[in-house]
């Protein structure tokens, strides 16, 4: 674990638009990862406790399916959040993560996530906008993928007409 | 004969009879002459053996999906309009084989149709139909398709236009600037005087080929007096047209209407039959058959006529891209005033009334154009008021 | 050389499958080849007595036969996707207009692909990697419905080698792809994009190329300079049925490559 200086987290998209006190009170909860390829940085079912703004590498999201093993649902990578379900009440994760290549991170926990929030709520408002944004996002892309959209007509859900 | 050397400015006049040593003439010239005949209940166009199968005597009451003939008090041989054919049958024939191939070994190679030889000559155009032959022209014609039957056929057609003196009650021509004088691109333009005691004809020329068939009329130079006659009727046919399209800033009316709610009025009337398509002459749009023998081996393409209110006609990956009547009407609509410009540089329509009296169920496009035109309006008024 | 109403004889010289339900045809003409093509046109393919469909070429332009990469969907591409090599099939065109890649001369050249998209862009990819030094950064985005379903995969590599960003994404993974799975505007924002310098290519189904050029937009690129390959029902190639119309435009004659400038308000009408 690295201590995060605000130029560093400066840089991450995530922070595109807060202001500098806003940024070092974050940077001052967040600490430098590293995972390698392989690495899990939680399992589906464990209490959700943390939030990662991936830099570099990429994450896979996955669920184990009996019969069907593990499935991939989703990857992420430079630029994107992982860990939202502790925005939930049940604060469990739904998914698990696995690093798929060697991963750089800055990690904050979300519980000092929501108390700088109580504390601060313009910062809170901020992260929420962010965070609710993310979600809108990979919502819309979920929809497009159930969606189908490369499937020809003999695989139409409800079969060809 | 005339006395006078023939030139192809000024005008003649011919008594009715003269209509005979035309098609005379036309048919020892070598051409199919095509023109009206009383058939059944309506005048079609079919081929004349002789002017006397022209409907002289015989008129036409128009209303939306009304079409009855009537006996005339005279006996014009061209007072009528809107019959349900047009003259695009015989220039862009309703199904026409474009090539065969036969297969052998694997091996084959098409070869295309062979071109009639034969030349029609078309007796009674009305200014309308005869600018709906030029858009399609535009379309079917042209250095963009050399080799088509379309290009051939054209080329080899004799034109006789005859001026509109009596519009029908579904007539539009005058608001949408095809008539009722007809426009440049005839070979003969023929003006009918019926009413009076004497019927005859006024002759002009539009081409040399026009010219050297007036040689074979019993012609004299019009006299003054009948000239103006003539003229005048047609100018006053223009203040007697039973409809009008307010046809100003149509494409760009269309193109901010796909949304109008009028297209769901229409629609609930419209059965989609595409008796509008059919009947119109500028409608052109064609599909696309290949089929073979049982054997397998034998192979052709056959082009017949489609109307864009058929359900496949935009079919896309395993559906139609335009499933509602709603949007095909507006296809049919908007592509005939309004996209048309972009595409083939001018209105598809000529105000010819035919899809009005055609239509099942009597849908006017005037009445179509006029509701978007007020709907448009109320949402959005123009700064000088109501036009 | 006029465009004839009569399909030209091409012969199969090999057939490649890509996917399940997806073939590469390579063509050589019997006799004389069709007109010079550019990027982005199509054929009207012939399987005889079957019928004839729009193919876009996927091949390299300057090719002395073609190369078309068809999808089983119907009688037709299902009887063009058996065609073995020996066969005989009828080609007619060139048609339509082309995606124009060497605008982005000194710039970023941007090609998203969703599906078979990646089939019509192939040729300005091959034509913009023979000419890389015109180009700052060359990126290919491409989005497949699963890793089974990913065409010209063997090829991807070498076009990384020839200087261009490669990213791969699914909808859904197997069980052993270990790349990204999400939809390719996901990988959009990882390119970096410098929207003032960027001319995107965008191919495939209607809804993708709806929401990249919208995603493109968010990012600040012109819809000038955006372009997509548009579909409709074509049968004639020459203008002349009308099947293919779209609003103003006629595909064959307008399209398929349409700038986003045209197309956005076209596409946003339904049922145009």
């Amino acid at each position: 674990m690295i201590g995060v200086s605000p130029a560093e987290l400066a840089a991450h998209s995530f922070a595109r638009g807060l202001d500098d006190r806003q940024v070092a009170q974050l940077a001052a909860r967040a600490a430098g990862i590293h995972m390698p390829a392989g690495e899990r940085f939680f399992d589906e079912g464990g209490p959700a406790a943390r939030l990662w703004l991936i830099r570099t590498g990429r994450v896979a999201l996955d669920l184990r399916v009996p019969g069907r093993g593990r499935l991939i649902v989703e990857t992420l990578g430079p630029g994107d959040e992982l860990g939202l379900s502790w925005l939930s009440p049940a604060a469990q994760w739904q998914f698990g993560a696995v690093a798929q290549e060697p991963v750089s991170a800055f990690e904050l926990a979300s519980a000092a996530v929501v108390e700088l929030c109580e504390a601060d709520h313009e910062l809170g408002y901020q992260l929420t906008r962010r965070l609710l944004g993310t979600a809108i996002s990979r919502l819309q892309a979920a929809r497009i993928r159930i969606l189908d959209v490369y499937a020809a007509p003999g695989q139409w859900a409800g079969g060809k007409r | 004969m005339p006395t006078e050397p023939i030139t192809s400015a000024g005008a003649w006049q011919m008594p009715a009879a003269g209509l005979d040593s035309l098609c005379a003439a036309l048919r020892s010239a070598g051409y199919r002459v095509i023109g009206p005949q009383l058939s059944g209940d309506a005048i079609t166009l079919g081929e004349l053996e002789s002017a006397r199968e022209l409907p002289f005597g015989w008129g036409v009451s128009l209303a939306p999906g009304g079409y009855r003939v009537r006996r005339r008090d005279d006996s014009a041989a061209f007072g009528h309009s809107a019959g349900p054919q047009s003259w695009k049958q015989f220039l862009h024939p309703p199904r026409e084989r474009l090539w065969s191939a036969r297969r052998e070994g694997g091996e084959f190679e098409p070869e295309a149709a062979p071109q009639a030889a034969e030349r029609l000559a078309f007796l009674g155009v009305r200014p309308c139909d005869l600018r709906a032959i030029q858009i399609q022209d535009r379309v079917l014609g042209g250095p963009a398709h050399p080799q088509s039957g379309y290009a051939n056929r054209r080329a080899g057609t004799f034109i006789v236009a005859v001026n509109c003196t009596e519009p029908g009650e579904t007539c539009f021509c005058a608001s949408m600037g095809t008539g009722p004088e007809a426009g440049p691109g005839y070979d003969l333009l023929l003006t009918e005087l019926a009413g009076q005691s004497e019927h005859s004809f006024i002759v002009e020329t539009g081409s040399a080929a026009g010219a050297t068939m007036l040689t074979s009329l019993p012609l004299e130079p019009a006299d003054p007096g009948t000239l103006t006659q003539a003229r005048d009727a047609v100018t006053a046919a223009a203040g007697q047209m039973g409809r009008s399209m307010q046809a100003d800033g149509l494409p760009g009316l269309l193109a901010a209407s796909h949304d109008a709610a009028r297209w769901d009025e229409v629609a609930s009337r419209c059965l989609t039959c595409g008796n509008c398509t059919m009947a119109c002459p500028t409608c052109f749009c064609t599909t696309v058959e290949d089929v073979t023998d049982l054997a397998g081996d034998h192979a052709e393409r056959w082009q017949s006529w489609a109307s864009c209110f058929d359900l496949d006609f935009s079919y896309l990956h395993g559906g139609p891209v335009r499933s509602s009547g709603v949007s095909r009407y507006r296809q049919w609509l908007t592509h005939k005033l309004g996209t048309w410009h972009d595409q083939f540089g001018s209105s598809g329509c000529v105000g010819c009334g035919r899809c009005i009296v055609w239509c099942p169920v009597g849908i006017d496009l005037t009445q179509e154009v006029a509701a978007l035109r007020a709907e448009s309006e109320a949402a959005d008024p123009p700064p000088d008021g109501p036009r | 050389m006029t465009i004839s109403a009569v399909p030209s004889g091409y012969r199969v010289s090999a057939s490649r499958p890509e996917t399940h339900d997806t073939v590469t045809l390579f063509l050589e003409p019997t006799g004389d080849p069709i007109a010079r093509y550019a990027p982005g046109q199509f054929t009207m393919l012939y399987a005889f007595g079957v019928g004839e469909i729009p193919i876009s070429i996927s091949g390299p332009a300057g090719e002395h036969g073609l190369t078309q990469t068809i999808r089983a969907v119907g009688a037709v591409s299902s009887a063009l996707c058996a065609a073995t090599p020996g066969q005989l099939i009828g080609v007619r065109g060139p048609f339509g207009t082309s995606w124009g890649e060497a605008d982005a001369a000194g710039q970023d050249l941007l090609l998203v692909a969703g599906g078979i998209g990646l089939a019509p862009l192939r040729p300005a990819l091959l034509a913009a990697l023979d000419q890389r030094h015109r180009y700052r950064r060359i990126i290919v985005l491409v989005g497949a419905r699963s890793p089974a379903e990913l065409v010209f995969a063997t090829e991807l590599q070498e076009w990384r080698q020839r200087d261009a960003c490669v990213e791969v994404t699914v909808d859904k993974a197997d069980g052993t792809w270990p790349g990204n799975v999400g939809v390719v505007t996901q990988l959009l924002g990882r390119a970096d994009l410098d929207p003032r310098q960027t001319i995107a290519l965008i191919c495939g189904p209607e809804v993708m190329m709806r929401l990249t050029a919208r995603a493109l937009l968010a990012a600040g690129l012109d819809r000038a300079s955006i372009r997509v390959s548009l579909e409709r029902n074509m049968q004639c190639g020459v203008a002349e049925c009308g099947h293919c119309q779209l609003g103003p435009l006629l595909l064959c004659r307008d399209g398929p490559v349409v700038s986003y400038q045209v197309a956005e308000p076209l596409l946003a009408i339904r049922e145009l």
